[in-house]
């Protein structure tokens, strides 16, 4: 864990600040190019992927097979170009590849291919999967006698599918520790605020109802983040973390704005996005 | 058929004898189940390696996400339940989780057709070939008795991907012969003849194969073959049959839309366009009732395919005449 009160910590923060700028540029710059895709659930993660792949996984993107790493699911499968910048700038592919994103014979399908794209554990798209998918590879991890986590990613409006609390059950059940689900809790899905959709609140009583060590967040914080990640690896039961987000974070005239989930910006809008990203 | 006494043993009890097997040769193989480990014979697993067996409750998607995750740590996997949930009710899941990630997730689905008999329409798969045959990267393996069960168990596991296999409830002959390898892919001519083809699969091969007896003592000599494989299927077999007989007969207890019969009938449309003939569930629900009698209430009876091969040749010899 990162210490805020030293000057080694905060460097590692400032570091840490501007690889989510990077990653957010790249996010406006793919979407824009790609003339579709998902900005608002997209920049509301950066932090959560920054956190975890430049400062918590145990990861090699030269080794991306290896048995022994952590592993991540992008359950919210439509946050792909948050997902594809993070594993370029982690060094996973060659950052100019993202400008192909939902290309006809790209590897950066719209939604995750984990045959197509090396770093991406499992394919997703259709919501409410990769949680079970992440109970299953932590069970492996049990029977292989190894010690990596999985990391699942989920948005809050994807906890209206009910195999996400099938999943949630089973991890419960089996006092899944090595399982860690991350709820990007933006509270906006596609037709309006998550309440007024489909009410998810008690959210974190729902998990801990269901077993699990909850931890709540500013899901935007680096130390929050870091803090929550750190509780893990002292639970006895799968955790938790619910990350308060903005959706659309960082681009004023997207945040909390329930039109720009799935939306592209033009070019104006591009360019006014990347100015206020700042280099 | 096999010289050895006809003994009666459902496919499902092939499958968990192979699993107990298969347990013990390959420390990778996992099962799961979702609360039908009894009916669907995964308990022999649980019981001889209950580290390996995860029963996930009544929590059928969730099982094909666990599949596909344990598959993604180099596990082979077999996933069970009811064909009616391991299929219908899980389209999505595995469509995306298995088949479209190509992971090594065996979907064994028991209690498959209408031979479920009394629990009715709700329990009864009469579809399933057809949504897992459409599925891309999918193998849809049919076993025609226990004996055939036990052996495409084993030989699944041989094979890198996805695999359905589907497997029946009730007690059938053993019509196949334990020295015969399976091989995914291929059928196998069970009784030779030069009037017409008999392409059936499951249960259906037992049934096509008394027809064939029957029909024989009329002079028609059927040509049995069983298509254990709908996914590839083995159009060469086909293809050859139907140059030697000139007609073809499908038979299934699967719905007549899209099974054995879509998948052969596509086939020989495009490599051998010879009349197809389908026999098998009408486009209906299922119903309660006993096995037998609901195999005669869908046309599914020896007697049945008798008929209608029988009304093929007379139509046909009209028609030249």
């Amino acid at each position: 864990m990162l210490s805020t009160a030293s000057s080694a910590g905060r460097e590692a923060y400032r570091d840490l600040e501007k690889r989510a700028r990077v990653i957010r540029r790249h996010i406006v710059n793919m979407i824009a190019e790609a003339g579709s895709g998902h900005p608002g659930g997209s920049l509301s993660a950066v932090e959560i992927l920054t956190t975890l792949y430049f400062g918590v996984m145990k990861i090699d993107p030269k080794v991306p097979d290896d048995p022994e790493r952590d592993r991540f699911i992008l359950s919210k499968g439509h946050a792909a170009p948050a997902l594809y910048a993070t594993l370029a700038e982690r060094g996973y592919f060659a950052v100019e590849t993202l400008s192909s994103l939902r290309r006809l014979g790209s590897p950066l399908q719209g939604h995750p291919d984990m045959r197509k794209v090396p770093g991406v554990e499992m394919s997703t798209g259709s919501l409410g999967q990769g949680l079970s998918v992440g109970v299953g590879m932590a069970l492996g991890a049990r029977l292989d006698h190894r010690y990596y986590r999985v990391y699942v990613l989920l948005g809050d409006g994807e906890c209206q599918e009910g195999q996400i609390w099938e999943a949630a059950m089973a991890a419960g059940h089996y006092q899944l520790n090595n399982l860690v689900a991350i709820v990007d809790r933006n509270g906006l899905q596609i037709d309006g605020s998550t309440e007024t959709v489909m009410t998810l609140s008690p959210l974190a009583q729902k998990w801990r109802a269901f077993g699990w060590n909850v931890v709540e967040v500013d899901g935007h914080s680096f130390s929050e983040l870091f803090q929550a990640l750190d509780s893990v690896a002292y639970a006895h039961k799968p955790t938790a973390i619910i990350a308060r987000t903005v959706k659309g974070k960082g681009v004023t005239f997207m945040e909390g704005a329930v039109d720009w989930h799935g939306k592209a910006p033009d070019r104006k809008q591009r360019e006014k996005a990347l100015e206020e990203l700042g280099e | 058929m096999s010289t050895k006494q006809p003994t009666k043993e459902a496919t499902r009890d092939g499958y968990g004898r192979a699993l107990v097997d298969l347990g013990h040769r390959d420390h990778r193989v996992v099962v799961l189940d979702a609360d039908l480990s009894k009916s669907t014979k995964t308990a022999l697993f649980a019981d001889a390696y209950p580290e390996r067996f995860f029963n996930l409750g009544i929590a059928e998607a969730n099982m094909i996400g666990v599949a596909a995750g344990l598959a993604c740590t180099g596990k082979i996997v077999y996933a069970s339940t009811f064909a009616i949930f391991a299929t219908q009710r899980v389209l999505n899941q595995i469509f995306q989780s298995v088949a479209y990630t190509g992971l090594n997730v065996k979907i064994c689905a028991t209690h498959a057709g209408i031979t479920v008999g009394e629990d009715g329409a709700t329990h009864q798969a009469l579809d399933d070939i057809a949504l897992m045959r459409a599925m891309p990267g999918m193998k849809v393996v049919v076993p025609a008795d226990a004996e055939e069960a036990y052996r495409a168990t084993l030989a699944v596991a041989q094979y890198d991907g996805p695999v359905y296999l589907r497997l029946g409830r009730l007690a059938t002959s053993v019509i196949t012969s334990d020295e015969e390898p399976f091989t995914i892919g291929r059928a196998k001519i069970m009784r030779p003849g030069r009037d017409i083809t008999l392409a059936a699969c499951g249960f259906m091969v037992e049934q096509s194969l008394r027809a064939a007896v029957k029909l024989a003592e009329e002079g028609i000599e059927a040509e049995v073959i069983n298509v254990s494989t709908i996914k590839p299927l083995d159009t060469e077999t086909l293809v050859q049959s139907a140059a030697r007989t000139g007609v073809v007969v499908t038979v299934e207890e699967h719905s007549v839309i899209g099974g054995l019969g879509g998948a052969v009938a596509e086939a020989l449309a495009s490599h051998h366009p010879v009349p197809v003939h389908r026999v098998g569930v009408p486009d209906l629900f299922g119903q309660s009732g006993d096995a037998a009698d609901l195999l005669t209430h869908y046309g599914l009876t020896p007697e049945n395919i008798c008929d209608t091969v029988r009304q093929i040749l007379t139509d046909g010899k009209e028609r030249t005449k």
